[in-house]
């Protein structure tokens, strides 16, 4: 069976969503269709859980279900539990390899988010280790507690945040911690490293790292910023201590996870022997941050560049969200890791852009959406990578190199 | 391990429902993933490695892994995370799988 669209989009997140309104409400006699392999519509805006300001929150679990009304209300065609593994660009139009059969459309936008960057550690195979989106899903979605007590392994912008959330959800987190420097974690493992990465974080207010920031830069000894002087036993930030003089070496436990094996390591990440101590724990969660996850766009022939600052290897596009294959859009994470805000912001570029082909928007719509996601980019309350837009203007001068030769 | 009261978050309005697991009847609810409702029962292993019998559990939880792979209602190979239960589902989790080339030439290769 074959179903024919205008507009396809895979990815029911923030950026998907948010581009089926934009194109349905302006162009209502659009076919549109969005498909996603998850039981619900939200992407990982489902898990997003902080205080914007005092008593004010950014509930992603609500958002997504405003959304899925909207998308409901327009009557765009919303397919859940469907995963796509392939396509085809053949008369200038896209087919989609789905679990319903084949889904073809003259335009596709593909929004399919990022995904968690394993970091592999012994012990990891165990029932009970996940990474910690995973353990966000299980609170903040389906409200079912990752376990009793837990240690998080991996200090970065997104186990902080999730960390947080856990918190909140009276989920007992006792240590976040380093993992212990190997081959496959280097760049999670090193303190001095991580410690810089905090610093910076501290200046990105107001977000989730930049509260660890400023209570290192408020504690006496710290006043030159130094790693060595980070205390043993931790700061707590949210009732959990975080740990970057002491790593996990390796989990244990007979057919689950029982215990977590820490120890003392230099500011190089190196372990210092005989300082091995056991912290039972039934759940661990690994972190190792996001990265785009673009293997529907690479099949579809564009080209890509790694951009550090964008979380990997992000396809090529331009500011109006259009890749070299004239069929083909991207928005949101599948671009650079940001913000659900900055995601939805993104999909609305991408509508106005698929609009125009259509003859159903103008230069100005679309430049005024371009605005809004720069608008929402300086607001953001959580930015991933201190030289973001730094490397956002790396890429787009890579599609300039290209489009002039 | 259910969440019944969050400071923030509404609680959820489902329906409690029977399934069974390798056999045994557990309540889960209506529409939740496979994954959650085990969890909530405090089952953590989904599956063995089909050859070492190693024991695996959920890892991403959101469909990327397929760490979590179970046989739902004789369909073998579903994603535990990404599959809602439903009333007098019959999950059963992965097992060891034969390696007859392998264990052939274990047999037969004195070398090895």
């Amino acid at each position: 069976m074959t179903t024919h669209y205008d507009v396809l989009i895979i990815g029911a997140g923030p950026a998907g969503l948010s581009a089926a309104i934009e194109m349905k409400s302006l162009a209502p006699h659009l076919n549109i269709g969005i498909i996603d392999e998850y039981l619900l519509a939200g992407g990982r805006l489902l898990g997003q859980l902080y205080e914007e300001s005092k008593g004010q929150w950014w509930n992603g679990f609500r958002k997504s279900e405003e959304l899925r009304q909207q998308i409901q209300q327009l009557n765009i065609d919303l397919f859940l539990e469907v995963s796509v593994y392939d396509l085809i660009i053949k008369d200038e139009s896209v087919t989609f390899f789905t679990e319903r059969g084949r889904m073809t459309s003259k335009y596709a936008l593909i929004a399919t988010g990022a995904s968690e960057v394993p970091t592999p550690i012994e012990g990891w195979t165990l029932p009970g280790v996940m990474s910690v989106g995973a353990a966000q899903v299980m609170t903040n979605v389906h409200r079912v507690k990752p376990g009793k007590q837990g240690v998080i392994i991996g200090v970065n912008m997104l186990s902080s945040a999730i960390a947080m959330e856990l918190a909140l959800a009276e989920v007992n987190v006792k240590a976040m911690a380093l993992p212990l420097y190997s081959i496959e974690n280097e760049q999670h493992a090193i303190p001095k490293v991580i410690f810089k990465q905090v610093m910076a974080a501290a200046h990105m207010a107001p977000s989730l790292l930049a509260k660890l920031g400023s209570k290192i830069l408020f504690t006496d000894h710290l006043k030159d910023f130094a790693i060595q002087f980070y205390p043993k036993k931790g700061i707590k930030m949210w009732g959990i201590p975080i740990y970057m003089r002491s790593a996990i070496k390796r989990i244990e436990g007979e057919g689950k996870v029982e215990r977590v094996i820490m120890v003392d390591i230099t500011t190089d990440g190196k372990e210092i022997p005989s300082t091995e101590r056991a912290i039972p724990a039934d759940f661990v969660c690994l972190s190792g941050g996001l990265t785009p996850l673009a293997e529907l766009v690479s099949l579809a022939g564009v080209p890509f560049y790694a951009i550090e600052a964008l979380g990997g290897h992000v396809p090529l596009h331009n500011e109006q969200m259009e890749t070299p294959i004239p069929q083909i859009f991207v928005a949101g994470n599948v671009t650079g890791i940001e913000g659900a805000k900055v995601a939805m912001a993104q999909g609305r570029v991408a509508a106005q852009s698929i609009l125009l082909r259509f003859n159903q928007s103008s230069k100005k719509q679309l430049q005024q959406r371009i605005a809004q996601v720069h608008e929402e980019r300086r607001h953001a309350a959580i930015q991933f990578h201190p030289l973001l837009e730094q490397g956002r203007e790396e890429l787009y001068e890579k599609w300039k190199l290209e489009q002039s030769q | 391990m259910r969440i019944h009261h969050h400071p923030v978050l509404r609680p959820l309005q489902r329906k409690e429902i029977n399934f069974t697991f390798n056999g045994q009847t557990y309540k889960g609810l209506e529409g939740e993933p496979i994954a959650a409702a085990l969890l909530a029962n405090n089952i953590r292993t989904l599956r063995v490695h089909e050859e070492s019998g190693t024991p695996r559990g959920i890892y991403c939880n959101i469909g990327h892994c397929y760490e979590c792979r179970v046989t739902v209602n004789g369909i073998q190979g579903k994603r535990a995370c990404l599959t809602p239960l439903t009333h007098h589902m019959d999950i059963n989790s992965g097992e060891i799988l034969s390696t007859a080339v392998r264990d052939w030439r274990k047999q037969h290769d004195h070398s090895l």
